[in-house]
C-alpha cells in the first residue's frame, strides 16, 4: 500500500485531499520524509503558506534532491517554483525553475472546469496566479496545468475535487510513488 | 475561460434540505449528502449549500453537514449562511468545503470580505448579493440594504471577493427566466466570475444566463430531482452550451 504524507501549512481544505487519497486505498502517514508520496496541497496565500511550512520546506527540498515523489496541488505547485508575485513577492521552495505570476484573464480568479491538453480531460481550477515555467508538460487554455521536474509533479487544478477524472489522475500519481 | 457551470443549490436547515418559495413556506425534501451526491453523479459542476436555519442550535449543524458532504462528494462545493467571522469560514473549509458564501454579514461589515480573502484566498470567498430593481436586499431579502447593486458588486471585488452569487429576488422561484439585464450590467461592472441565480424555468433560460454569466445556480427548476439535471444538461447541449463531459 502506498503511504502518503501531506505537508501542512495552515488553515484550508486539506481534508478533501486526505479523503481522496484514502478513497484510492493509500495510507495517510505523518512522516513527510519517508512517505511514498509527499503532497503539498493548495490552500490560502503564498506568504502564509511559506511561513506555515517551516521545517517541512527543508524536508521537501531533501526529498526532491533524493528523487522521491512529491505532488504539488494548485498553490502547492506555485510554492515549488523559485518565487511567486503573490503578496508582493515571496520566495518559493525552488524545486522547479520558474515563477508564479498573476493571471491576466478576463475573469480572475479563474474558477471552473477546463480541458487539459494533451488528453482533453476537464479538471476543476480555482486560481488567481499561474506557473510560468519551461517544465510545464500539459496546458489548459494556455496556462500551465501540469508541471514535471525531477520527482516533482505539480498540477494547477484540484484533482481531489475533479470527480472521476481527478481520481484517475491521483491514482496514476499513487501508482508511480 | 473555463466551461459554463451548472450549480444545483440546496437550501439546508437543521441539517436537512428544505424548499420554499421566496425564502418562505419551508418543507423537508431530503438529506443534503444524498441529494448532493446524486447531483454530482448526474453531472453537476459544483454544489451550493445555503444554510437558512433560524436558530443557533440548528446552525451548529452546518460544519457537520459540510464534513459529511466532503466524504461523499468529489466535486467542489460552497457553503453559505450564517458565516460572520473568519473562524466560522475556516471551520467549514477545514471540514471540506471549497468556498464559503457571505451575504448580510458582509453588508453589515464589509471588511469581513478582506479578512476572509486574506485568510482563505479570494478563490474561496463568494459574496452572495440579493438584488431587486438594481438595489441590494439583506437578511434573506427581507430588508433594504440601502446600496446600489452594481456599486456593491464593485466594492466586493475591490475588497477581495472571488465570485459573486447574484440572486434576483423578484425572479426567485418564479421560473420566469433570469434577470438578464441585471446580469449583463454586472458582467460589465466587475471582472469576477458571476453565478446567476433566480428565475430558471427551462433550458433556454439557463442558456441565456450562461451567455452573460459564468455559472447558473439551479434551484426550483430541478424540483429536488437529480434526474432533471440529466435532462437539462442534454437540452443545454442541444442549445449549443459547451458543458463538460462528466463521465
Amino acid at each position: 500500500m502506498t503511504t502518503v504524507a501531506i505537508a501542512r501549512y495552515g488553515a484550508g481544505n486539506v481534508r478533501s485531499v486526505e479523503l481522496a487519497v484514502r478513497r484510492l486505498g493509500a495510507e495517510l502517514v505523518g512522516d513527510l520524509e519517508n512517505a511514498g508520496l509527499a503532497v503539498l496541497p493548495g490552500v490560502g496565500s503564498a506568504r502564509s503558506a511559506m511561513d506555515g511550512l517551516g521545517q517541512a520546506a527543508d524536508t521537501l527540498r531533501e526529498r526532491h534532491a533524493a528523487g522521491r515523489p512529491i505532488l504539488g496541488i494548485c498553490l502547492g505547485l506555485q510554492l515549488a517554483l523559485d518565487e511567486t508575485e503573490e503578496d508582493g513577492g515571496v520566495a518559493g521552495l525552488g524545486l522547479v525553475p520558474g515563477r508564479a505570476v498573476r493571471l491576466q484573464d478576463a475573469r480572475v480568479p479563474r474558477i471552473g472546469w477546463a480541458p487539459v491538453e494533451p488528453g482533453g480531460e476537464a479538471y476543476w481550477f480555482a486560481h488567481s496566479y499561474e506557473a510560468e515555467t519551461e517544465a510545464a508538460t500539459a496546458t489548459s487554455e494556455g496556462h500551465a496545468a501540469i508541471v514535471e521536474h525531477g520527482s516533482f509533479v505539480g498540477v494547477q487544478f484540484h484533482p481531489e475535487k475533479s470527480g472521476a477524472a481527478g481520481a484517475r489522475f491521483l491514482k496514476s500519481c499513487l501508482s508511480r510513488a | 475561460m473555463p466551461l459554463p457551470r451548472l450549480i444545483p443549490c440546496l437550501d439546508v436547515a437543521g441539517g436537512r434540505v428544505v424548499k420554499g418559495v421566496r425564502f418562505r413556506e419551508l418543507r423537508d425534501v431530503g438529506d443534503p449528502v444524498e441529494l448532493g451526491a446524486a447531483y454530482s453523479e448526474r453531472g453537476a459542476d459544483e454544489l451550493v449549500f445555503l444554510d437558512i436555519s433560524a436558530s443557533v442550535e440548528e446552525k451548529a449543524s452546518a460544519v457537520r453537514v459540510a464534513a459529511r458532504v466532503a466524504e461523499q462528494v468529489t466535486i467542489p462545493f460552497t457553503f453559505g449562511g450564517g458565516i460572520r467571522t473568519v473562524d466560522d469560514a475556516t471551520a467549514l473549509l477545514e471540514a471540506g468545503a471549497d468556498k464559503i458564501s457571505v451575504n448580510s454579514a458582509a453588508l453589515a461589515r464589509p471588511a469581513l470580505i478582506e479578512e476572509l480573502a486574506r485568510a482563505l484566498g479570494s478563490q474561496a470567498v463568494v459574496v452572495a448579493i440579493d438584488t431587486e430593481h438594481g438595489r441590494v436586499r439583506s437578511h434573506s431579502a427581507t430588508r433594504d440594504a440601502e446600496r446600489d447593486t452594481l456599486e456593491w458588486a464593485r466594492e466586493c471585488e475591490q475588497r477581495g471577493a472571488g465570485e459573486l452569487l447574484v440572486t434576483s429576488i423578484d425572479r426567485d422561484g418564479t421560473q420566469n427566466g433570469y434577470d438578464l439585464e441585471q446580469l449583463a450590467a454586472l458582467r460589465d461592472a466587475v471582472s469576477l466570475p458571476v453565478i446567476a441565480s433566480g428565475g430558471a424555468g427551462n433550458a433556454r433560460h439557463v442558456a441565456e444566463a450562461l451567455a452573460v454569466s459564468q455559472a447558473a445556480l439551479l434551484a426550483s427548476i430541478l424540483h429536488e430531482d437529480p434526474e432533471r439535471l440529466v435532462a437539462l444538461r442534454e437540452e443545454l447541449r442541444g442549445l449549443g452550451v459547451p458543458l463538460r463531459d462528466a463521465a
